[in-house]
């Protein structure tokens, strides 16, 4: 079966700095797949390579079986961008919005006012359909984005950090739509930086670091690499004095304890599932941009 | 939400289509109208200062300048053009926040030109200022503009009129597309608004310095406004509606090429 996104070898620089160097990964058609990482990992330049805003350097990549470079229309009849690098019209009402976007995708006005209505109730927008973009808030604004996206259901949805900056709630919220679109069966490429939005959505996570995949594979098998759980002591004043990686069995768990028993050192003990930070510190080398940065707010 | 995208209709799912013709612009045209329609203060700036500084210049300096009465009828061309270049400076703060927002990227995923939101922004200048005009001349027409031309002098003083809007319209566009930000666009057009002061729009030129007499002669709105008067008070027009369009259309020109260079390398694939 071919494959919806096929990257190989993707190189680009900006004024001379390099963003990305030998990107490699594949798609399948139907599958979820999160490029995890740090801001000015390359996550948003790959995003914009493949959605044909910017022409790579070198290496090549296609999107439903057409080459971003050369094939650049037959790619944009078939794709859909959502998130950070693509925005909405604060100045028309949501409505105004999806009509817009659907005569621009090649509807009549009857149809395109048609499937704006049925578009705003099911984003659950419907009440908010004739106010402008303006007064929405974080979570309703990415609704309409997402909204936007499927005025006609594209092949292969793009989403660039989808929930940055949205609240906790907001954020449940979106992961729901989120998997409801993908369980429709369209293909899905997401950035995040954070781990726990790959591990809800992502059926693969590929790990990018300074340009480069560092690491692929499902969320489990990804945390299976951390070796599972980590049991922290901390002191009572709440500073960090020891910390025991575990595999996630009971016997692990014992021995972590015994461990920690046999240093004699008093406090209280806390079971921490791997953090995003352990997955980088863990798969990049420690002279990465990323594993710096981590590094130097620890 | 799970069931919520599966497309109700045929029409809905798959391949869009390649947008041909003119419904890319046409939804642009109306895109750009609602926002001109929804930012109040643009708006009362292309329909109320016009007025006002044509009730100003009749009532205030109008007596003092000509004290016969007839200053109106001198003053109401430059008023126009005047006008036209507040209201054309908006579209350069539209363009630039286009480009600062991200939604021409939007655009810029789809199979559309997308340098048709610029054409969108380009004729709703013109169809706004063409309307503060309208209203202009309404007022005027109360406060004593008695112009003594024919139906012919007013459409090609109309005409005129529209080409001005049109080539202002779209240095302003490529202003927009030049500056870094929305305020920065809206600083740089200073200058090109200052220019009908230096020109035979409110005083005749004959009143300046020598030194000064070079400049408002040789410059481009000079011409404009002396076609536009002689248009309507059916006076003798020598070279000057030559000198007019010849001016508006080398501005077009530069300003159209300037403006698509700009246009590939901003919103380019980079």
């Amino acid at each position: 079966m071919q494959a919806a996104i096929e990257v190989s070898g993707l190189g680009k620089s900006f004024g001379g700095k390099s963003v990305l160097s030998g990107l490699d990964f594949s798609v399948a058609p139907g599958e979820v797949f999160a490029l995890l990482g740090p801001n000015g990992a390359g996550k948003t330049t790959t995003i914009n390579i493949l959605t044909t805003l910017v022409l790579p350097d070198e290496g090549r990549a296609t999107v439903a079986g057409f080459d971003v470079v050369r094939d650049a229309e037959p790619v944009r009849q078939r794709i859909s961008l959502t998130g950070q690098s693509a925005a909405v019209d604060d100045v028309l009402t949501g409505s105004e919005n999806l009509v817009m976007l659907g005569r621009l995708s090649g509807l009549g006005a009857t149809a395109a006012r048609a499937r704006a209505t049925e578009l705003l109730e099911r984003f659950d927008l419907g009440e908010a359909s004739g106010r402008r973009v303006s007064t929405y808030s974080g979570g309703m604004r990415r609704r309409l984005d997402l909204a936007l996206s499927f005025v006609v259901t594209p092949t292969v949805l793009f989403l660039d950090e989808p929930t940055t900056g949205l609240d906790t709630r907001s954020r449940r919220e979106l992961w729901d739509v989120i998997r409801g679109l993908a369980d429709a069966g369209t293909t899905v490429l997401l950035t995040t930086q954070y781990l726990e939005e790959a591990d809800r959505l992502a059926d693969r996570i590929a790990v990018i670091d300074d340009g480069r995949i560092a690491a692929t594979g499902t969320p489990d098998e990804l945390k299976g690499r951390l070796g599972g759980e980590t049991v922290e002591l901390r002191a009572h004043s709440g500073e960090l004095l020891r910390e025991v990686p575990t595999d996630g069995t009971v016997s692990g768990l014992r021995r972590a304890l015994d461990v920690l028993d046999e240093s004699g050192a008093e406090g209280t003990v806390a079971l921490r599932r791997p953090s995003l930070d352990d997955v980088f510190l863990s798969l990049t080398t420690p002279t990465s941009t990323a594993a710096k940065t981590l590094q130097e707010q620890r | 939400m799970t069931t919520a995208i599966l497309p109700a209709r045929a029409d809905t799912t798959g391949i869009r289509p390649r947008i041909t013709g003119i419904t890319a612009e046409s939804v642009f045209v109306r895109r750009s109208l609602l926002h001109s329609l929804r930012d109040g203060e643009s708006l009362s700036m292309a329909i109320m200062l016009p007025v006002m500084l044509m009730l100003l210049f009749t009532f205030v300096f109008g007596n003092a300048i000509d004290p016969s009465g007839k200053y109106v009828d001198y003053v109401v061309p430059g008023i126009i053009l005047l006008c036209a270049g507040f209201g054309a400076a908006s579209t350069a703060v539209y363009v630039a926040r286009d480009l600062q927002t991200g939604i021409i990227d939007r655009f810029r995923t789809m199979p559309l030109r997308s340098g048709a939101v610029l054409t969108g922004h380009v004729i709703s200048s013109l169809v706004r200022n063409l309307l503060a005009t309208g209203i202009v001349i309404g007022v005027a027409l109360l406060v004593g503009f008695r112009p003594t031309t024919d139906f012919g002098g007013w459409v090609a003083a109309v005409g005129v009129i529209a080409l001005y809007i049109l080539t202002i319209t779209y240095l302003f566009a490529a202003i927009g597309l030049a500056a870094g930000s929305p305020e920065a666009a809206s600083g740089y057009g200073f200058i090109i608004l200052f220019l009908p002061y230096l020109s035979s729009a409110f005083v005749p030129v004959a009143t300046m310095p020598s030194w000064l007499q070079w400049i408002a002669e040789n410059q481009p709105v000079t011409p404009i406004i002396e076609t536009i008067r002689g248009l309507l008070f059916a006076l003798p027009l020598g070279s000057q509606p030559w000198w007019a369009i010849g001016w508006c259309l080398g501005i077009l020109l530069v300003s159209v090429v300037w403006g698509a260079w700009l246009f590939r390398r901003k919103a380019g694939r980079r």
